[in-house]
């Protein structure tokens, strides 16, 4: 029974073709992270050091920044606008997320479906619809009492409703951890209720309502599309870049105001990982998961305040798609698809729309291919310690780089007159890379996640039975972590469809994205139109989760029956 | 399969030492600063199932790791039937692995995970498919095959690992804590199934464990390790009756470990009393010792007061733990000594042994172990 081991001595160190095909797949992941993120950031940031000759001229254009009063005026109304935003978001989604998992209120799902919806729109949707509410020929515009949405009211109202889903969901996470035992022994010590509300609840959810007030403070600093829509004269540092770089071509100045707003984002983003890594396990294994009790009174207050806050979100929502089948606005309220013809308001008709298509598509597959089998490369993969590390530090970074910078760094790259590249300036796949290495870091962390649960030992097992690491990567990781792979898909595909802010850089005259189109048909005045078309963004979007939700099931309950048990 | 050996222990004299299938030379591996083995070296006879045995941290899974290849040693050699595998990647290394996980791909049914090292080594549809039905049937699944691991128990997923790690007919099979995930009663089902098909099989086996029971029960030899090195190595019954030190004998079986001086030839010093003590060799009077005696051998039956190391003790408490009772005896002579002694349930109901009863008891001089102080480290 027991085989033989016959053979010729092996040679030392002897590298085999499994070896060589991983050590490639990790220089390959590598190569691509440094050439499509770290190479354009470094762009840029020379960029911002160099005259318009490009000679090298130190801090001169950093000390015009500051020299320039309308420059730093809108870097202090960044703050404050995203300041202000983040304590009316972070205190309402608290209480959203509380009666989503603390009360037994009815219809928690629909509650959750409703709230989340504007993720499904690019965020200048909601500007839209608060132009069309509060804006010149709005029909609540008395409510503002002569005060005018273009500006500072418009900005934090959209941006209120644009992140409150991502402060949202950090929040329900938070709060959906707890150990039921800390509430028995509090009740059991005869605690009042504030007083466990404040030594138990909110202690539990600090890390969550840390997390939640950077996401939301840099997704307002960064965003663009909002203040572009609805900012009026209003200047923020992430419409000064486009106005410099679009408007003045002066590339090394929007380098200067693109760096000036990568450091809130950066500083955000370590100092939301100081405080996550403070955390430690609050909740050990033998927790026991909460359950909360009746209470007839609270589970009343909070479906009537869920009620209220996701009907206004699903309502600011409905105004703009309702405003697109209007006829003419404010006088012709009948409904048509007049708005929908897209060829009497932009010059590529419809064309926009499908170059979103084509390109969320492109960014999917793309995205979940590179993401996924990079993931799997930095967390299984063997040898090559350093780059790994690297490539994990690599695809950890687009969380804090604003869409805008990135965008920068891609046009100043690819059109750098040393770069070989320079041809697929204005392409659909440099739009889609783009957008990949953009939305990189969720997809990649959802990766990681998912192949940190599967068994660490399938590879050892593979190895001991001779079979290379890619047939078990092809034969048990991919399928095993199929639900996963899914969700990177359907997320890459909505964020590329929606996203507005590093795309506006790149594209060309046939590859102009629905969002871009949005933008410009709204700057011509075509509101209707672009709300047309961000309605037929959202559609779509949509459309894709509940494909995503559809063919979900159909993974679980058909193709993968070994699920169940 | 005539193969079978019976091996009579600890009389092993009849048999011909077996050939060395697997060698370990100084091999060191250090995570950081921490040296997780030092400079261990071993040899495992053909066709033997050694047990590497061990607390937690002890090395002994990372010594099976670097054994398959799966961890790289700092230092080191190991052959595996007479080749130096040292530097080759597992695939090259000809072994077969059970984890504690087991590791089945959930994806795959029960014959493809049995199949799965066979399909990739060119042979046909049918030949795979005899051999799997061939291990099926050896491991007492033939009717599992079409089923998804997350289907089985946890005993039969167990028997599908270790079916896929023999599926390829590896000369060395290794085990990391195999039984370990698995309630009580089916853990001493299935050692007793692994060490027959162990013997049917005669494959050079290496299993990791961190229970002393299941040691004793089932290896040939068993390597006791602590802090990276190895403490000891002999077969079950060697470990259990003659402990190489302190450590080992408290953590392969029980054992009273006593704090005391040598009085003079023959004679330790313990608290208040006197003993008798055959193992002292030639420590100098005043030297240290510690005395190990395990609670079975306390004697209580026929002792007269006049027998060596005769003590009145009273017993306090006397804990009820089935077959047996665990006494506590306090030694009237120095009542802050306790030494536990197991009594048979027989011996109680016999002597009419009662909490707080005074009683003679000896601790037989011959089976008093010697060891130095402070020997005992890192438990």
């Amino acid at each position: 029974m027991t085989a033989a081991v016959a053979g010729l001595a092996p040679p030392r160190r002897r590298i085999s073709a499994e070896t060589i095909v991983m050590r490639a797949g990790i220089l390959a992941l590598l190569a691509f992270l440094l050439l499509a993120l770290a190479l354009p950031l470094a762009t840029l940031l020379a960029k911002s050091f160099q005259d318009s000759e490009g000679r090298f001229a130190g801090l001169a254009n950093y000390a015009r920044y500051f020299a320039t009063p309308t420059l730093v005026a809108s870097l202090w109304n960044s703050f404050w606008v995203a300041a202000v935003s983040t304590a009316i978001v972070v205190p309402a989604a608290f209480l959203y997320a509380y009666g989503l998992t603390r009360t037994r209120m009815p219809a928690k799902p629909l509650f959750m479906a409703l709230a989340l919806l504007p993720l499904f729109a690019p965020s200048l949707l909601s500007a839209i619809s608060f132009i069309y509410i509060f804006g010149n020929q709005g029909f609540l515009k008395s409510w503002l009492m002569g005060a005018s949405v273009y500006g500072p009211i418009g900005i934090v109202l959209a941006q209120v409703f644009y992140c409150f889903p991502h402060a949202l969901m950090i929040l329900v996470t938070a709060l959906a951890l707890a150990d039921g035992r800390l509430y028995e022994a509090a009740a059991a010590m005869g605690t009042p209720r504030w007083r466990v509300f404040t030594t138990v609840t909110l202690p539990g959810a600090r890390y969550g309502l840390f997390s939640a007030a950077f996401v939301v403070f840099t997704l307002v600093i960064t965003d663009f599309g909002i203040a572009k829509v609805i900012g009026g004269q209003f200047n923020v540092l992430a419409t000064d870049a486009y106005k410099q770089v679009i408007g003045q071509q002066n590339f090394e100045m929007g380098a200067v105001v693109g760096f000036v707003l990568l450091v809130p984002a950066v500083v955000a983003f370590l100092l939301d990982r100081l405080v996550q890594r403070r955390q430690v396990a609050l909740l050990s294994a033998r927790a026991v998961p909460y359950e909360p009790k009746a209470g007839a009174a609270r589970d009343a207050a909070f479906t009537a305040y869920c009620a209220l806050v996701g009907g206004l979100v699903a309502a600011v929502l409905g105004v703009a798609v309702w405003a697109s089948f209007v006829t003419y606005w404010p006088y012709n309220l009948s409904l048509s698809l007049r708005n929908y013809e897209f060829e009497n308001f932009e010059p590529n008709g419809a064309g926009p729309y499908f170059a979103s298509l084509g390109m969320a598509a492109l960014a999917a597959v793309l995205g979940t291919a590179i993401v996924f089998c990079g993931a799997y490369l930095v967390e299984k993969g063997q040898g090559l310690r350093g780059a790994r590390t690297l490539a994990h530090l690599l695809a950890m970074l687009p969380m804090a780089v604003p869409g805008l910078v990135l965008g920068l760094g891609y046009a100043f790259f690819i059109n750098a007159r040393w770069n070989p590249l320079g041809a697929l300036y204005g392409t659909i796949l440099l739009l889609a890379v783009n957008s990949v290495v953009h939305f990189y870091t969720t997809a990649h962390v959802t990766a990681l996640t998912a192949l940190k649960q599967i068994d660490p030992e399938f590879e050892a097992v593979s190895a001991s039975l001779k079979v290379p690491f890619y047939k078990t990567f092809a034969r048990v990781t991919v399928p095993v972590c199929m639900p996963a792979i899914l969700d990177i898909a359907v997320y890459m595909f909505v964020n590329a469809l929606t996203t507005v802010s590093a795309v506006i850089f790149l594209y060309g005259p046939s590859t102009k994205l629905a969002s871009i189109s949005i933008v410009h048909m709204d700057e011509a005045g075509a509101t209707a139109a672009a709300a047309a078309m961000a309605t037929l963004i959202v559609l779509t979007a949509l459309a894709a989760k509940v494909l995503h939700f559809v063919l979900d099931r159909l993974v679980f309950g058909r193709l993968q029956a070994w699920r169940r048990r | 399969m005539d193969q079978v050996v019976r091996r009579t222990e600890p009389s092993a004299a009849a048999v011909p030492p077996p050939s060395v299938h697997l060698r370990v030379r100084g091999v060191t591996k250090r995570f950081g600063g921490f040296a997780a083995l030092d400079d261990v070296s071993l040899e495992v006879g053909s066709g033997r199932l050694v047990c590497f045995l061990g607390p937690s941290g002890c090395g002994k899974t990372t010594l099976l790791r670097v054994i398959a290849g799966l961890e790289a040693q700092d230092a080191g050699t190991i052959e595996i039937g007479g080749r130096d595998v040292s530097r080759l990647p597992p695939p090259q290394r000809d072994f077969g692995i059970v984890f504690q996980s087991y590791a089945l791909f959930p994806n795959l049914t029960v014959e493809q995970n049995v199949g799965y090292g066979l399909a990739n080594r060119g042979k046909g549809r049918r030949e795979i498919a005899a051999r799997v039905a061939e291990l099926l049937a050896l491991v007492g699944l033939t009717d599992q095959g079409g089923k998804y691991p997350a289907q089985l128990s946890g005993g039969q997923q167990q028997r599908v690992a270790l079916a896929r790690a023999l599926a390829t007919s590896p000369s060395l099979l290794l085990l990391d804590e195999p039984l370990s995930a698995l309630d009580a009663r089916v853990r001493v089902r299935l050692r007793d199934e692994i060490k027959t098909l162990q013997r049917r099989l005669g494959v050079t086996t290496v299993m990791v464990t961190h229970d002393q029971e299941e040691a004793l029960a089932m290896a040939d030899r068993i390597i006791v390790m602590n802090g990276g090195r190895i403490e000891q190595t002999g077969t079950p019954a060697e470990i259990y009756a003659r402990p190489a030190s302190a450590f080992v004998a408290r953590f392969v079986g029980e054992m009273n470990m006593l704090d005391g001086v040598v009085a003079g030839p023959g004679r330790v010093r313990i608290a208040g009393l006197v003993l008798a003590c055959a193992g002292l060799g030639t420590r100098p009077v005043g030297a240290r010792v510690r005395l190990g005696l395990r609670p079975e051998e306390v004697r209580i039956r026929g002792v007269s007061a006049d027998a060596p190391n005769a003590l009145a003790v009273s017993v306090d408490p006397l804990d009820f733990l089935g077959p047996f009772c665990r006494a506590t005896l306090h030694p009237v002579a120095a009542p802050g000594l306790a030494i536990q002694a197991d009594l048979s349930a027989n011996a109680v109901r016999d002597l009419g042994i009662r909490e707080g009863q005074a009683l003679t008891v000896a601790l037989p001089p011959e089976l008093l172990r010697v060891f130095d102080a402070g020997t005992e480290e890192g438990s």
